[in-house]
C-alpha cells in the first residue's frame, strides 16, 4: 500500500477563554491515502469541524487555542511549521472547501479573478496561461460558458454554481488533499448529487484524498470509503463503509442511525424513529468512563463509567470501536437498528 | 375524511421594481395558480427545492400576506380578500412553526411570556394564572419540564427552542399548522425526537399539518400524502407511497433519484437534470419543468400542463402518459407487506 498522504497523531485541540482552559479534541489519530475518501461524520459540538480547522492551522494562535500531536505530511509536521512556510501548504498540498461557498469568495471581484489570484500566489505563470487555466478549471467544475462565466461576480450565481467555483478555486493547485467540510449541506439535493458526482470524478482523474466532514450518513454513504465517528472529541468508530453503515457495533453510531428515516420506509407508517436519549456533554464536563455511557442504552455500572475505553480492532480487521462492551458475544448477538 | 383547507388557482406574485418607484419591470411568479385540497387530520408534505415557492405557498395559505389572486377556502370560507379584523378567528385555528426556532423566539421574553402572549390576544378572558397553567401544561405536551417555563430561549439547546416553537403554536389549540422545515436546522438525532414529537401531537391532538420540507426521507416518514412543487406549481401529489413506489412526474424521479440514502450500496445512477435552472422571471412556457426534462418533447412547450389522475389519489401535471419512470424504492419488501396486513 501506498504511503498515506496525511497522517495524524495524537491530535489534541484546547481551548482558552477567561482564564479557563477546555479541551475540545482528544487524541485524534487517523491516516488518508492517495484517491481515498474519508468521512468524518458527527453531531455538533462533537469537534469534526475544529479537528479540519486544525489541519489547516485555521485555528488561533496560542494562547487562546494550543494543538498538540502531530500532522504529517510527507514527512513535514505541519503543526511545526510556520505561519508563512504553512501559506505554501495551503493551496498546493491541502485545500479546504466549506458549507458556505461565499466565505470563500469575494463579493466584489470576478469569480476568475479569483481563481487566478490563488494561481498567481503560488506560481509563476503568464496572464495568457493562466486565464487558461482558469477556463480549464471552470470547465472541469461543470461551468457552462466558461470563458463568459469568469467574468461573473459571486452574486449572480446560483449557489451550486457558486460551490463549483469554490472547488475550481481549491483544486487550481492540484492539492494532494481536499478537506471538504460540509460541502453540500447548503445545497438542494439534485445540486449536491451533482457535486458529489463531481467530486468523484475529480478524485478519480487526480487520484487526490478527501476528507469529507459531514452529519449526513446518506451523504457518507454516496462517497465514502472509509468513515470515522466523532463523539465529545474523540473517535468512537471507524472502519470501512460497510462496517460502519452496516455493522455498527458503537451504540452512538447505532443510535444515530437509527435516528435517520429509511427512504425504503417512505409511506409505510413504521413507527416511531430511534432516539439517543439526553444531550452532548459539554467539553468542560465530561463523564467519567466512555463519554458516551449516561445515553447509552447498554451501559453498564462498573464497566462503562469507568476506564475510557480504547479505540480498538474489532472483528480483526480494520473495523475499530471504542466500547468497553463490542465484544462481548450477547451485546453483537443484539440486532443493529439499521441492516 | 373532508376538507379542512382548499386553495383554488392560489397565486402569490411579486413585483421586481427598477429603482425606489420605478413600475415594476418584471414578476416573481412565486406561487402561480395552485390547486389543493387538504384533507382534516391529514399531514401533507409539501416538498421541492429552493425557489419552488413551497415556503411562500404556506405563508400564503396562513394569510401572512394576501394572495395575488385566487382562493383560500378553510372549512368552505373564503379568506383571500378578508380584512385583519376579519381574519382574526381563523389565525387561532391555525399556526405556523418554523425552521429556526430562536429567530422566531423573543431572546429577552420567557419561555412562559412567549407561550402566553398568543394568548392574551385570542384568549382575553383568562386570568394570568390560568395562562400560566396552560403554558406548563404545553411544555409538557412537548417533552420539556414545567420548571424550564421562566428560563430564557438562550438557555436551550436546538431541539428544546424547537420544541418550544412547537409549544407556542399549540397555545391557542389550533386545527391546522404550517410546519416550514422545522426539522431542517437539527442535528439527526435531534430532528428524529421532533420529528417524534410531530407524529404524536398530530396523533393526540388531532391535527391537520402541512409539513413543508426539501428533505424526502423525512416527508416519505411523516406524510400521508406528499405535493411535489416546482416553479411555484404543484407537479405532482400522491399517497406518500406511491410517490416513492410509482412517481408520476419526471421532477419527482429526479429528486427521488437525487436523495442520498444511508445504506452501503445505495449509489444508483442519477437522473440528470439538463442545463440551468429557469429564471424565476421568465419560466419557460407550457411544462415550467420541461426545459431541464429528460423527457420533453416539442409538445411539452405548448401548454401548461393540469394535474390529471394517474391512480388513486394519484395526480400527475406531466402530458407523458407513456413514460416509465424509475421508482425511489422497490415497491414493498415482503416482510413490510406483511407487517402492513397484520
Amino acid at each position: 500500500m501506498t504511503d498515506p498522504v496525511l497522517s495524524v497523531r495524537d491530535l489534541r485541540i484546547r481551548f482558552r477563554s477567561g482564564g479557563r482552559e477546555t479541551q475540545v479534541v482528544h487524541g485524534v489519530d487517523f491516516d488518508i491515502r492517495g484517491g481515498e475518501t474519508l468521512a468524518l461524520v458527527g453531531e455538533s459540538g462533537s469537534g469534526k469541524s475544529v479537528t479540519s480547522f486544525a489541519l489547516m492551522r485555521l485555528l488561533p494562535e496560542a494562547p487562546r487555542c494550543t494543538i498538540e500531536g502531530s500532522v504529517s505530511m510527507g514527512g513535514v509536521n505541519l503543526l511545526e511549521l510556520s505561519e508563512r512556510r504553512m501559506a505554501q501548504v495551503r493551496g498546493p498540498r491541502i485545500a479546504m472547501i466549506f458549507q458556505e461557498p461565499l466565505t470563500s469568495l469575494n463579493p466584489v471581484h470576478r469569480v476568475g479573478d479569483q481563481i487566478a489570484e490563488a494561481i498567481r500566489f503560488h506560481r509563476k505563470m503568464s496572464k495568457a496561461d493562466i486565464r487558461a487555466r482558469v477556463i480549464e478549471l471552470l470547465t472541469l467544475v461543470g461551468i457552462p460558458d466558461p470563458a463568459r462565466r469568469m467574468h461573473a461576480y459571486p452574486g449572480e450565481m446560483s449557489g451550486g454554481m457558486r460551490q463549483r467555483v469554490v472547488i475550481a478555486m481549491a483544486l487550481a493547485l492540484e492539492p494532494d488533499l481536499l478537506i471538504a467540510d460540509e460541502p453540500t449541506t447548503a445545497l438542494d439535493v439534485t445540486v449536491q448529487a451533482q457535486i458529489l458526482e463531481l467530486l468523484r470524478q475529480i478524485q478519480r482523474a487526480t487520484n487526490m484524498a478527501m476528507l469529507f466532514i459531514t452529519h449526513d450518513f446518506g451523504v457518507v454513504a454516496e462517497i465514502a470509503e472509509r468513515v470515522m465517528v466523532m463523539y465529545a472529541g474523540r473517535i468512537v468508530e471507524q472502519g470501512s463503509l460497510a462496517d460502519v453503515l452496516s455493522h455498527p457495533r458503537m451504540p452512538y453510531t447505532r443510535g444515530l442511525l437509527a435516528s435517520v428515516p429509511r427512504f425504503e420506509d417512505a409511506g409505510l407508517k413504521t413507527g416511531p424513529l430511534g432516539t439517543i436519549e439526553g444531550f452532548v456533554p459539554s467539553p468542560d464536563n465530561l463523564p467519567a468512563g466512555c463519554s458516551f455511557h449516561p445515553r447509552c442504552p447498554h451501559a453498564r455500572p462498573g464497566i462503562c463509567d469507568g476506564a475510557l475505553p480504547e479505540l480498538a480492532a474489532h472483528g480483526g480487521g480494520a473495523h475499530f470501536v471504542r466500547c468497553a462492551r463490542a465484544d462481548e458475544p450477547a451485546f453483537g448477538a443484539e440486532p443493529a437498528e439499521v441492516s | 375524511m373532508s376538507t379542512l383547507i382548499e386553495t383554488i388557482d392560489l397565486k402569490q406574485h411579486y413585483p421586481i421594481r427598477q429603482g425606489l418607484l420605478g413600475r415594476p419591470s418584471a414578476t416573481v411568479r412565486a406561487v402561480d395558480g395552485i390547486n389543493l385540497r387538504i384533507q382534516r387530520g391529514e399531514v401533507l408534505g409539501l416538498v421541492g427545492e429552493s425557489g419552488s415557492g413551497k415556503s411562500t405557498f404556506g405563508r400564503t395559505l396562513m394569510m401572512m400576506e394576501q394572495p395575488t389572486s385566487g382562493s383560500v377556502l378553510y372549512s368552505g370560507v373564503e379568506l383571500a380578500g378578508r380584512s385583519h379584523k376579519a381574519l382574526h378567528p381563523y389565525r387561532r385555528r391555525m399556526q405556523m412553526v418554523f425552521q429556526d426556532p430562536f429567530s422566531s423566539l423573543n431572546p429577552r421574553m420567557t419561555v412562559e411570556d412567549s407561550l402566553t402572549m398568543p394568548l392574551r390576544f385570542h384568549q382575553p378572558g383568562l386570568s394570568a394564572r390560568q395562562r400560566r397553567d396552560e403554558a406548563a401544561e404545553t411544555l409538557e405536551r412537548v417533552g420539556l419540564p414545567r420548571s424550564m417555563i421562566s428560563r430564557y430561549p438562550h438557555e436551550f439547546s436546538g431541539g428544546q427552542r424547537q420544541r418550544i416553537g412547537i409549544a407556542r403554536a399549540l397555545m391557542v389549540r389550533p386545527e391546522f399548522i404550517v410546519a416550514d422545515e422545522p426539522v431542517s436546522a437539527l442535528d439527526v438525532s435531534v430532528q428524529a425526537q421532533v420529528l417524534n414529537l410531530f407524529s404524536s401531537i398530530r396523533e393526540t391532538l388531532g391535527l391537520t399539518i402541512l409539513f413543508v420540507t426539501h428533505d424526502l426521507a423525512v416527508v416519505g416518514h411523516i406524510a400521508d400524502r406528499v405535493a411535489v412543487m416546482y416553479l411555484g406549481q404543484v407537479m405532482e401529489i400522491a399517497p406518500t407511497r406511491a410517490l416513492f413506489t410509482s412517481p408520476r412526474h419526471p421532477y419527482t424521479e429526479t429528486l427521488l433519484s437525487a436523495a442520498p440514502q444511508p445504506a452501503v450500496g445505495a449509489r444508483r445512477q442519477r437522473i440528470a437534470m439538463k442545463g440551468e435552472p429557469p429564471s424565476p422571471l421568465a419560466p419557460p412556457s407550457g411544462c415550467v419543468f420541461r426545459t431541464r426534462c429528460a423527457h420533453a418533447q416539442a409538445e411539452c412547450a405548448v401548454a401548461r400542463p393540469v394535474l390529471r389522475p394517474r391512480g388513486p389519489g394519484h395526480l400527475s401535471a406531466c402530458i407523458r402518459d407513456d413514460l416509465t419512470l424509475v421508482p425511489g424504492v422497490a415497491e414493498a419488501r415482503p416482510d413490510q407487506a406483511r407487517k402492513r396486513m397484520s
